[in-house]
């Protein structure tokens, strides 16, 4: 176990995965548009428009996944002081800022030929948008301390406190009426989606999760060389590997 | 399959085709950004590492 937590190893494994794991994520990606874009039929109510939803259901679901393996990530942190951990919450907070800016937007011109409106104030949307400023608020509290493990307490203590948003944003549509419609997936036993529907949104789900290893990988990368930087390990790589 | 049909999505191809280019856009910077900084840390970290051994 300790092994796999030693940022040095860590550093040669993601080096290894990461062109694997995206070159998947291309081929499942083509898929995911291809039934989406081809393949599946029009909506019967919303016609061509609800093709939106391969990309907006996907991003709103990753929004908040990234959100609790940060928090999760950030709670490992504080109690076993992981720097591993650390760095894989500080990874996941752009990352999952932009999904979660890409599910307002999509949404957003989604609501607009369907709703009339670009945005309401409704609890799914306004809890959505709360998510953002918790990503970017977790973003500021980091990027404002100095010291790199102080840095990551305060902001894994911030994710914690904002994880009771999480099931705000997932049960508003139940608990509030809500503009926004109610799930048709998650729904326990028979989800109302027509398979050649669910096949492209659930590609493309997968497609967007292992995309974001991908990136969260790169990203954790570039965290362990600025901490290792006193390490004979990354002086050694640096020269071994000289432009 | 009709390509200019395809590309019309049924009048709603403003905000299907802004979705798609937005996540594509996304995608793309998420990937970029990284790989950026990968060539600007190893930068800083070799000079770094050369100042490190000049002051010794």
């Amino acid at each position: 176990m300790h092994k796999y937590a030693s940022p040095k190893f860590f550093y040669s494994l993601a080096g290894q995965l990461i062109p694997w794991i995206a070159a998947l994520t291309a081929v499942l990606l083509l898929a995911g548009l291809y039934l989406g874009l081809f393949v599946a039929p029009a909506d019967y109510q919303q016609g061509e428009s609800y093709r939106i939803m391969f990309i907006h259901v996907p991003a709103a679901w990753m929004s908040m996944f990234i959100y609790m393996l940060m928090a999760g990530a950030g709670a490992v942190a504080l109690v076993w002081n992981i720097k591993l951990a650390e760095i894989f919450a500080n990874s996941c907070a752009p990352i999952g800022a932009s999904f979660t800016f890409l599910a307002l937007a999509t949404g957003s011109l989604w609501g607009k030929p369907m709703w009339g409106t670009w945005w309401a104030w409704d609890a799914r949307l306004t809890s959505e948008l709360i998510l953002f400023f918790l990503y970017i608020g977790y973003m500021a509290l980091q990027a404002s301390i100095d010291d790199p493990r102080r840095a990551a307490r305060a902001a894994a203590i911030l994710a914690l406190v904002g994880v009771v948003n999480i099931p705000v944003i997932h049960f508003s549509v139940e608990w509030w009426n809500t503009l926004h419609q109610p799930a048709s997936v998650s729904k326990i036993g028979t989800p109302s989606i027509h398979p050649s529907m669910l096949a492209p949104l659930l590609l493309m789900a997968f497609a967007f999760t292992i995309y974001f290893v991908v990136v969260a990988l790169l990203r954790m990368r570039n965290e362990i060389l600025e901490r290792e930087r006193h390490t004979t390990w990354v002086a050694d790589m640096l020269e071994s590997t000289k432009p | 399959m009709n390509w200019t049909e395809f590309f019309a999505m049924g009048g709603y191809s403003q905000y299907v085709w802004g979705s798609y280019g937005l996540a594509a856009l996304i995608l793309i910077l998420n990937l970029y950004l990284p790989l950026r900084r990968r060539k600007t840390v190893r930068r800083l970290l070799r000079e770094f590492l050369r100042l490190k051994e000049q002051t010794r």
